[in-house]
Order: structure tokens, then sequence, then C-alpha cells
């Protein structure tokens, strides 16, 4: 159930070869998009460990956004394969433990793409808030 | 953790009003001095200042800080700044954090205060949390290799190579084709003081060929960059020309006998050349290649011609492809540009009415080396032309092509009308524009000069139609005139395109190759567009030139030289600092299950005795092993687990 005061929180993995300098170019092109999400630095997709996401998830976090170089872009080469892996891996469990799977996305942004970053950002909120919020919440799903 | 209680300050930056406009300043002042470990919370003006530095040198003596948070704009801009404020009062700089409440929070945010103030907060809060877990750590220096790659030999690429050669440092030029030069050599006077391209240029070239720091590898192409800055491990493939380059007298025995005939690129596919051939007269190096995709085979079977006549014995059929492994210091890339590809814009008949042409054809045909051997004719009829007609901004300034200004078409229309009315002064021009932009030293004055002296036209607005004439074998261009508001109609015997700067085809390809990124348009994108222009997001790789985005000759010598500058200053110093980011294994939790080896992109990690190994100068610091293993056993430095950890539940967790 959502109430309209209510505003997804979200946690956002940006490695700082693509991503992060890519949400840096939304900053600097001044392209708006909703403020709901906080983003970690990290220096490859593929340090994004499954327990981080799980341990977000399980604090509550409404959605963990991945962001990473496109295939062939990764600073490290195949961390982004390992990503894309762990993540597909991870939705399954998701689903196995009543958290929707739609709660994690994974997204390739380069560093150019400032307004790719924005728009993911407008669109997983959005997403988010169809989901309501994360149903660990208030002693998990019924 | 070291066992030390944090002592945290924190300093807020107001950049001027970029942050101070949105978020409330001294509400998140107040805040950040609520939060744990911190002992001070203060804000400036712009605390990447001088006195803003001093001001955080000051509060960490008498507060005692033992970490810093900084909140202001992105770490890749300041981060080394602050560090530097930490080490510069025998603090460890890694016992600091910053966090980005410009780029990711005022300048994105910047119509909901309230939000952005809340998310403000909560950056602030995670680097607060981060910063307790932050561990000293010692940069670490390694040598550099003392010689420099530049890859391209382009203008950009050989004035880079010759400024580091001059230095006294060792340069390895690797061009793709057989000859250096690039488009410039194709080029037949230069804007803006119409200097010729060869004259300028051939000096340069043979200076490349004769220097005895440069090693120059042309028909050559990089395959493979490894290792890091100071020790990059390139391999590069050296084509076989099928000619022994030291045996060619470049006689032009072979190419009298050889039966096949190939459009010449060099002349923008206007003249012919044969399968085995010299690109053009002052190639360098001055040596014969075989064309294999045109060759009849090199064999007395096929044809063989070519071998039987040269006397010099320089051609060898069984040359094969050779893979060179360089130990590289500093690599410069400086692979130039592709012209816009003229067919890709129907309306303008290109490909179907042979007497439209692209101005890279134009500049061949007014060569006096070139095809027509300096004649303007029109293809169609290779009789003199009446009218000749320019089109602006093919390609560009257009959403459906590239949306950026191509920089050189104007002056170049310009250059080239001007040198047609100085030989043919009863050829009318006319220049078809959206707006000419004249806007480099000298330009504007050049522009004027064109209008006024030489009787060029000017129509503004953009050319809708071009197609042949009912009455006559002439062309006919339509469009509209915006300054008359109405339309124009005008038969023409040439049309020249003023095809746009394109990124080259392999662009994407070779950002793979050497780790480095693209901008929005493609081109290479540069560490910062003002303060960081020839330096790339990855240490110890450089770009020059038009491979970074379209630029005339000034502008591409100017970033060549700065490229060379920048490369020569970490060759030269012969050490350079790397972050020491890299994997620590905790050797009471590893199971030696192996797991993290097998997913290391660079093999930095082995099992030795059932315990993880990490090899310091293989590994990168990515992380992959960490998020891998299943016992948390293996971490790199700087972004460890509690490091993390700390922000999400600082983030998540209720204050209790
Ligand atoms: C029609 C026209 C007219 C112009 N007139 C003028 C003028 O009058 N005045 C002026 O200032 N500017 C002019 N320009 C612009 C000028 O051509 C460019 O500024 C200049 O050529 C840029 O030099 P560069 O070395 O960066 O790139 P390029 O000239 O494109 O050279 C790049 C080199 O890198 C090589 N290369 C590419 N890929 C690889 C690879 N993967 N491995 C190895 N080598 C590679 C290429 O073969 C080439 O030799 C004109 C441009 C055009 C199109
Ligand atoms: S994955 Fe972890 S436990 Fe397994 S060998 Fe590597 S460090 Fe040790
Ligand atoms: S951090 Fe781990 S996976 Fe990455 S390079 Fe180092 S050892 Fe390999
Ligand atoms: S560095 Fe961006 S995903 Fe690996």
């Amino acid at each position: 159930m959502t109430n309209k005061s209510w505003e997804p929180k979200i946690v956002c993995f940006a490695c700082r070869w693509c991503s992060y300098a890519g949400a840096d170019m939304a900053g600097t092109s001044r392209i708006q998009y909703p403020p709901n999400a906080r983003v970690i630095r990290v220096n490859c997709s593929g340090r994004v460990d499954p327990n981080f996401i799980l341990r977000a998830l399980k604090l509550n976090a409404d959605g963990v956004l991945i962001a990473g170089c496109h295939f062939g872009d990764c600073h490290y080469v195949s961390g982004n394969y390992q990503t894309s892996r762990r993540v597909a891996l991870l939705k399954e469990y998701l689903k196995e433990i009543g958290i929707e799977p739609e709660r994690l996305r994974l997204e390739w942004i380069s560093a150019a793409e400032g307004q790719k970053f924005a728009e993911t950002m407008k669109a997983f909120v959005n997403e988010i808030k169809l989901l309501g919020p994360n149903p660990l919440a208030n002693g998990g799903p019924e | 953790m070291s066992t030390e209680q944090p002592k945290i300050g924190v300093f807020i930056c107001h950049c001027g009003s970029n942050i101070a406009g949105v978020i409330d300043i001294p509400t998140l002042v107040e805040y950040a001095a609520t939060l744990p470990n911190v002992v001070v919370a203060e804000d400036y003006r712009y605390m990447c200042s001088d006195p803003g530095q001093d001001l955080i040198r000051e509060r960490a003596r008498e507060k005692d800080l033992n970490r810093v948070v900084v909140a202001a704009c992105s770490p890749t801009l300041h981060e080394p700044t602050f560090r530097r404020v930490l080490g510069s009062i025998g603090l460890n700089p890694f016992f600091f954090d910053m966090s980005n409440i410009r780029e990711h929070c005022s300048w994105v945010h910047t119509h909901e205060e309230e939000a952005a103030l809340e998310k403000a907060k909560d950056l602030v809060k995670m680097a607060v949390a981060r910063a307790a877990e932050l561990e000293p750590l010692q940069e670490k220096e390694v040598d550099v290799k003392a010689n420099v790659l530049v890859v391209g030999a382009g203008i950009s690429g050989i004035q880079a190579a010759l400024d580091i050669a001059d230095a006294g440092f060792k340069v390895y030029l690797v061009e793709k084709e057989p000859s250096i030069g690039g488009h410039m050599a194709q080029l037949d006077k230069t804007f803006p003081t119409l200097d010729c391209s060869s004259c300028i240029l051939t000096p340069k070239m043979s200076l490349i060929g004769q220097h005895p720091n440069i090693e120059l590898l042309t028909y050559s192409e990089v395959r493979e960059v490894e290792g890091y800055v100071g020790n990059f491990k390139v391999k590069v493939e050296r084509k076989p020309r099928y000619v022994i380059e030291e045996k060619c007298t470049a006689c032009d025995d072979c190419v009298e006998v050889c039966p096949v005939n190939v459009p010449d690129e060099f002349n923008a596919g206007l003249g012919w050349r044969k399968a085995i051939y010299i690109p053009f007269a002052q190639a360098v190096p001055n040596a014969h290649v075989i064309d294999t995709e045109h060759c009849l085979g090199m064999t007395p079977i096929a044809c063989g011609k070519c071998k039987d006549a040269c006397e010099a014995e320089a051609i060898d059929y069984e040359m094969k492809p050779e893979i060179l492994e360089l130990d590289i210091g500093a690599i410069i890339v400086a692979t130039g540009f592709k012209l816009f590809n003229a067919l890709r814009q129907l309306e303008y008949g290109y490909g179907k009415y042979p007497d439209v042409m692209t101005n890279l054809e134009m500049e061949r045909m007014l060569s006096a080396a070139g095809p027509t051997e300096g004649k303007i004719l029109r293809p169609s009829t290779m009789k003199k032309p009446k009218h000749i007609a320019y089109i602006q901004c093919v390609g560009s300034r257009n959403e459906r092509y590239n949306s950026y200004c191509s920089r050189v078409c104007c002056m170049a229309a310009l250059k080239q009308a001007r040198q047609i009315r100085e030989k043919y002064p009863d050829i009318k021009v006319t220049i078809f524009y959206i707006d000419m932009r004249a806007f480099g030293k000298g330009y504007e004055e050049f522009y004027e000069t064109t209008a006024r002296e030489y009787g060029v036209n000017f129509v503004r607005g953009r050319i809708s139609e071009i197609r042949g004439s009912f009455e006559s074998d002439r062309i006919v261009v339509r469009g509209e005139d915006t300054f008359l508001a109405q339309p124009v109609e005008t038969e023409v015997d040439i049309v020249v395109l003023s095809c746009g700067i394109e990124a080259a085809k392999d662009q994407g390809e070779l950002a793979r190759i050497f780790g480095i990124q693209l901008s929005a348009d493609g081109f290479f994108l540069e560490a910062h567009p003002k303060l960081r222009p020839v330096e790339t997001n990855t240490d110890g790789i450089f770009i020059a030139g038009a491979a970074q985005g379209p630029k005339d000759i000034p502008d591409s010598v100017a970033q060549a030289k700065g490229a060379a500058a920048s490369a020569l200053s970490m060759v030269a110093a012969g050490r350079v600092k790397v972050q020491p980011y890299t994997a620590v294994v905790n050797e009471d939790l590893c199971a030696g299950c192996g797991i993290c080896e097998a997913s290391c992109p660079y093999g930095a990690v082995k099992v030795v005795d059932n315990i993880a190994q990490v090899t310091e100068a293989q590994c990168k610091g990515c992380g992959t092993c960490a998020a891998a293993c299943p016992n948390e056993a293996i971490a790199p430095q700087h972004f460890t687990m509690d490091q993390i950890i700390a922000q999400l539940d600082a983030l998540f967790k209720e204050a209790e």
C-alpha cells in the first residue's frame, strides 16, 4: 500500500569509471531527477557483494540500483560480466525470500550518459513507487 | 579499523551559490555536528581555495582531528586536492572522504530544496560513517619506463612524437596506414594563412622518418594494452607490406607492371592507383605496399609481375604479420577523425549525381598534385564549371546525424571558395549556410576578406533539395533564404558538401583496447572538459587532436603539445604514484577455496598452500574477488566490507 507522502529510499552502487562519472555528468548538465537515491562509489560494479544488496534490503531499502560500465567497457575488463551473473542469481533468491526482484536493478551507464543516469533514476523511482514499500518493513511479507 | 578513536571534522562547501543556493547550509552544518565521532563541523564559501584549505588545516590542529570529511563537489575533481591538505599536516591522506553534494545533489535537485537537504544530510552521514572505518594507506611509487607510445600519425601524433623525441625520450609511433600524415597530407592549402599543407607537413614527416629517438611502425595497429601507468605492456601488430621498407627505392618499376587499377583513397577516390602503390609522393616511409584485397595473387601463376620487375629485390610475398611486444611508460592516442559519409544524407544526392562531391574531394581537386592537377572540372563532363555551390553543415548540427558543430567546415569552405575565385575569377561560388562560424585567431578577418574581396556569395538557409535539371545537365539547388524569407532556386555545375568530422569507425574498439572512455558524441572523453583536456581517466594515457573532438590544425597541434608535455613530465620524473587499492587477504578467514582466483580478471590472486595470495603488482583493486569470496576473506583496500557496510547502515538504520 502506498500513501502519497511515502517516498522510496534507494541506494545506488556506481562504479567510479563509468556510472559515477555519468551521475556527475547529469550534474554538470543540470539534468533534474528525483532525489530518492544515495550513491555509494565503488571501483567496479564487480565489487558489489550480494551481501551488500541483501543487507540494504533487510534494512528496508525500497530499491537497490547497481550501475556499471557497458559490456566491453568495464575498466577491469570483465568485472561487469560477473556483476550481471550475480544479479541474475540474486534476483532468483529475492523471489524465494518474498522480495520483488524488480527492487534490484542493474543498468549500464557510461561516463557520457548523464541523461541515461537521470532517466534510469526516474524510471526506477516510478517502478518502486508502484511496488510500494519494501515488504520486509513492518516485519516482512505476510 | 585502527584502534585510535576517530575524531572527524566535517567541512561543508557553499561552492559560491552552486551548493548554498539550493541546500540550507546552516542546517546541514548543525546536523553534521551531531553525527557520531564528529568533533567539528564548519562551512566555507570555497573549500578548495587556499583559505578553505587553511581552515581545514587549522581545525585539524586545534581539534586534533584524525579524519576529515568534505562535503562539496565530485571526488573526481577535488579528492586529490584535499588528500594533499591532509598530507601537508602529517595526516594520512587516506583518512579522507568526500560527499558529493553538488553534482549528485544541488545541481540535480535544484527546485526541491527540502529533499535536497535531506539527501545532503544522508550523504554526509554516510561519509562520516565510512570515515570512521578508514585505514591509513601508503601510496606506492612505481618506476616509469622511459618511453612513450604515440598511436596515430596525423599532424597530432607527429607533433607529439617530435616533442617527446626532441626531449631525449624514445618514442614508438604506430600508424595503421602505410604512410604517416593523416588528413593534413590530403589538404591543399590551410586556413587561415593559406600555407601549402604539404610544405609545412612534409618537413615534419621526414624528421619523423630520420629521428634517432623515434621508432616508426607504419601499417601497424595496437591490439592489446595491459599493465598500468608507467608499465604498460603493449602488443602491436605489424601488417605485412610485402615490400621490404629498407630495400625499396621507390623507383615505381613495380607500379608500371601492375595490371590492377583501384580507386585512390588518398585522392578521395577521384583518381586511380595500382594494387602495389605508394600512397602519395611525400609518403613516409617512402616504400611501396601491396594491397592484398585487390592484388591478383602474389604467385607467378596468378600474376607476380611486380616481383619480377623489382631490381632491388624488395618484394617479399612470404611476409607474415608480426606481433611486437613493447614495454611502455605512457601512451598518447591521436587517431584522428573520419569524414561524415555523405551517402547518409540522401537528399543531397551524393553518389547519385557525379557533380555532387565532398569537401575533401574538392581539396584533392584543388591540389596541384591531385587527380586534375589543380584544375577545377565537373566530374561528369571534365569541363570547367560556371557556378559552384557549397552546402554547409552536412551531417553536423543536425539531430538526425551529429548534433555538434564540426568546427572546420565553415573555414574549409571559405578557404576553398577563395582558392577557386583566385584561380578562376569567372566561376561563381555560392555558400549556403546556417551561420558562418569563424572563431579562431585571424578567422573572422579571413571570412570578411573572402566575402568582400573575392566576391563569394553567401545565402543563409538550409537546402532542402538537390536534383538534376530538367532542361540541362546541371544541378538544381533549392531551399530557403532565411534572410529574405523567400525560396531560392539556382542551377549550378558542382555542389560541394561540407561534410563534418566524425569519430572513427573503430573508436569504440580503440577505447576498449586502451581502457578509456567515449563522450556522447563518440569521440574520446577527456578527464575534465576544462582543466584536464589531454588526460583520460586512465592514468598514463593521454589523448590529442581530432580523436578527442572536431579540431583544426592549430588546435590539434596545441593539444598534441599538451599531451606530449603531460606524458613527458611523467616519463622524465621516472616514478609515479599509484593508488594503493590492491586486495588484501585475511588469512584467518580464507578457506583456500580458490573462488577469488577464478573471478580475478588479472590473474592477480592465487591460492598457495590453502591461502589466497595477491600479487600486488598485478592487482588493480577492482574488488571482483571480494564480491565473490564466500568468506569475506579478501577485499581491496579503501573499499573494504566494513567501509561499505558502514555507509549502508548509516543510510538505512534508523537512529535509535
Ligand atoms: C575538407 C577538410 C579541410 C580542412 N582544412 C583545414 C585547414 O585548411 N586548416 C586547418 O587548420 N584544418 C583543416 N582541416 C582539419 C584538419 O584536417 C584536422 O585538424 C587534422 O587533420 C587533425 O589531425 P589529427 O592528427 O588529429 O587527425 P588525422 O589527420 O585524422 O590523423 C589521424 C591519424 O591516425 C591514424 N589512425 C587512425 N586510427 C588508427 C589506429 N587505430 N591505429 C593507428 N593509427 C590510426 C590515421 O591513419 C591518421 O594517420 C580540414 C579538414 C577537412 C575535412
Ligand atoms: S575466495 Fe575467499 S576464501 Fe576462497 S581462496 Fe579466495 S580469499 Fe580465500
Ligand atoms: S581486487 Fe581482486 S579481483 Fe580485482 S585485480 Fe585485485 S585480486 Fe584481482
Ligand atoms: S569499472 Fe565500471 S563496471 Fe567495472
